[in-house]
């Protein structure tokens, strides 16, 4: 089945020729005909022709032996990434035409490396949700469903919930995601599948549109750690068109993938365990800890102090950084614009029509945190609240190597569900936020089901620049998990 | 910490979001809603912690003052909804 491979099983298979580059795109493309009608994980797919062509450009350079680290491999791409003539839309009304004149710098090294991309992945709006609900082109529905209520649609996570849907339902062999405040992890958990957020400033955010700027990363969501390791090869490495890219070097990440974990210490933050966490996200925490000890990592617990202050202190840095960033959709540069007699009324009107309710909330939250007599109170305050959860997990790591947690409080809900509390909505978050927070990478590797047949992911973080050794615990994760559950709707299933 | 309308209006306005009278009630409480669970932080005790600004992974490069980019004028404005030859049209701003 082409469509249920990995990155790296397709490679070898290209290599070797026993497919070509165009009969995998192909079959892609006939999954997403299939099943993205019942899913919505793409926001637009590319003509066959514009695939087939990348393919055969593929396929030639197997044949020449020039072929590059992902090539001919069929990927999705989040529709926050600039793509040079192909639409990209944030998910939002004021970009649902928008063309970008120019490619984003981490689409640029995929395509330098051969990836074919198959089209543009559905997304919570600006990247801002944790459900992939608040999409102007529609939710995305996962391809899972519960055993004790197949009838009832499932949130695929958020906001990268496009990308998890499609790397699940076999609608592409991986897929680029972004994350601000989890929208890697929390998706790739509710799918089943590996989501790596790398640490800050590993892959370059020129052409990625700004959410929260301090806190934006990109980063691959794939079927297995090894693959998430090689894919971050091709999108990672320093540019300078971003002021906050890091000059260092990309290691070979894949190969850190099945080291021996022997001796690596392992921290459990006590604070992870809130009160309320359900007995089957707990009782898979455990089992992943009795999985690292039998592989012979030496686990302790360690203190996170500030952790509850983590989702507050985002819901304060994260709106003021959407505020300025989204106040450049002004309805005249580009964009939707609305007509009015006066230049503030187009302004207004614009924004009010092109906006949905989640991101106009943020934005007036962004602001009001920001102005006069408040600044002090909430966005300073926040920053060096910020400071402290930094520290703490700086603290941790001069005793542990890794911390490992749940990615989650609970497997997907329902749509519609903790739709009309905000807070509710927000905790979601609560074991993702904090490494945000502190510029960290961790990475979500699924590790079994729930009593109702649901993916849980497990969360592995790691000291700034460390990804080698969260890929190395997470390998072995992977390993000990076996995870080799399907979703109900996916490509092999003969929908 | 709460919101009453005439704040959300102005935070409207700064924000420059058109919002109808009838959305300005349920906009309030929504933020108070979040504003209620964020005064929690007032508990933190943060005396002589500096405040986390970016990430502090790289310090800020300096590089040529040379023109490295541009020469796509046609190109940005063909993003506009409305031009006039090589310019983006607003309503008149000046009598």
């Amino acid at each position: 089945m082409l469509t249920g491979l990995t990155l790296t099983e397709a490679r070898a298979g290209l290599a070797a020729r026993s497919f070509s580059a165009r009969e995998l795109a192909k079959a892609h493309l006939d999954a997403i005909a299939r099943l993205n009608p019942a899913l919505n994980a793409y926001i637009t797919v590319l003509p066959e022709e514009t695939v087939l062509a990348q393919a055969d450009a593929a396929d030639a350079r197997y044949a020449a032996g020039t072929a590059g680290l992902m090539d001919g491999l069929p990927i999705g791409i989040k529709d926050l990434f600039c793509t040079k003539d192909i639409r990209t839309t944030a998910a939002s009304p004021i970009l649902a035409d928008f063309v970008p004149p120019y490619e984003s710098t981490v689409t640029a090294r995929l395509l330098k490396e051969g990836a074919v991309f198959l089209g543009k992945t559905n997304l919570d709006e600006f990247a801002m949700g944790s459900a992939n609900t608040s999409s102007a082109f529609g939710a995305t529905t996962s391809p899972w469903r519960r055993t004790d209520a197949p009838d009832v649609a499932l949130v695929p996570g958020g906001s990268s919930g496009g990308s998890s849907a499609a790397v699940a339902a076999g609608l592409a062999l991986a897929a680029t995601g972004t994350d601000t405040g989890g929208s890697i992890r929390q998706p790739a958990a509710y799918c089943g599948i590996v989501g790596l957020k790398p640490t800050y400033g590993r892959c370059s955010r020129w052409g990625v549109i700004a959410y929260a700027s301090s806190l934006d990363q990109a980063g691959p969501m794939t079927r297995s750690v090894t693959d998430a390791g090689l894919m971050l090869e091709a999108m990672a490495g320093f540019d300078e068109r971003d002021s906050t890219s890091a000059s260092r070097p990309v290691p070979a990440f894949h190969k850190a993938v099945g080291k021996s974990v022997k001796g690596l210490r392992v921290g459990i933050p006590t604070e992870y365990r809130a009160p309320g966490l359900p007995e089957d996200v707990l009782a898979m925490w455990e089992q992943g800890i009795a999985w690292l000890r039998e592989a012979g990592c030496e686990v302790v617990d360690v203190s996170l102090p500030h952790t509850r202050y983590g989702l507050t202190s985002y819901y304060i840095i994260a709106p003021a950084e959407c505020s300025s960033n989204l106040a450049r959709y002004d309805g005249i540069r580009f964009g939707k614009r609305v007509d009015a007699p006066s230049l503030d009324a187009v302004y207004e009107a614009s924004r009010a029509a092109g906006f949905g309710p989640e991101v106009r909330s943020r934005i007036l939250m962004g602001t009001y945190v920001l102005s006069a007599g408040y600044y002090d109170a909430y966005y300073l305050k926040a920053q060096k609240v910020r400071t402290l959860i930094r520290r703490d997990f700086e603290q941790a790591f001069e005793t542990v190597d890794v911390l490992l947690t749940p990615t989650a409080p609970s497997a997907a809900f329902a749509q519609g569900e903790n739709q009309n509390d905000p807070v509710q909505m927000y905790l979601n978050d609560i074991f993702t936020v904090p490494a945000s927070l502190a510029g960290i990478p961790g990475l979500s590797v699924p590790v079994g089901l729930n009593g109702a047949g649901l993916p849980l992911g497990l969360q592995v973080l790691g000291r700034h620049f460390d990804e080698e050794t969260v890929l190395s615990v997470g390998g072995a994760l992977e390993a000990a998990a076996g995870f080799a559950h399907r979703p109900t709707l996916h490509a092999g299933a003969g929908a | 910490m709460s919101l009453d309308l005439a704040t959300t209006r102005r935070i409207a306005k700064l924000a420059r979001i058109g919002l109808e009278d009838a959305e300005l009630e349920a906009t309030t409480q929504k933020l108070n809603s979040i504003l209620g669970w964020i005064d929690q932080l007032a508990e933190v005790n943060v005396d002589g912690v500096p405040p986390m600004v970016g990430t502090e992974t790289e310090a800020l490069r300096q590089r040529e003052d040379v023109v490295n980019d541009g020469n796509c004028r046609d190109a940005l404005l063909a993003c506009a909804p409305e031009t006039a030859g090589p310019f983006y049209t607003v309503p008149k701003v000046v009598e």
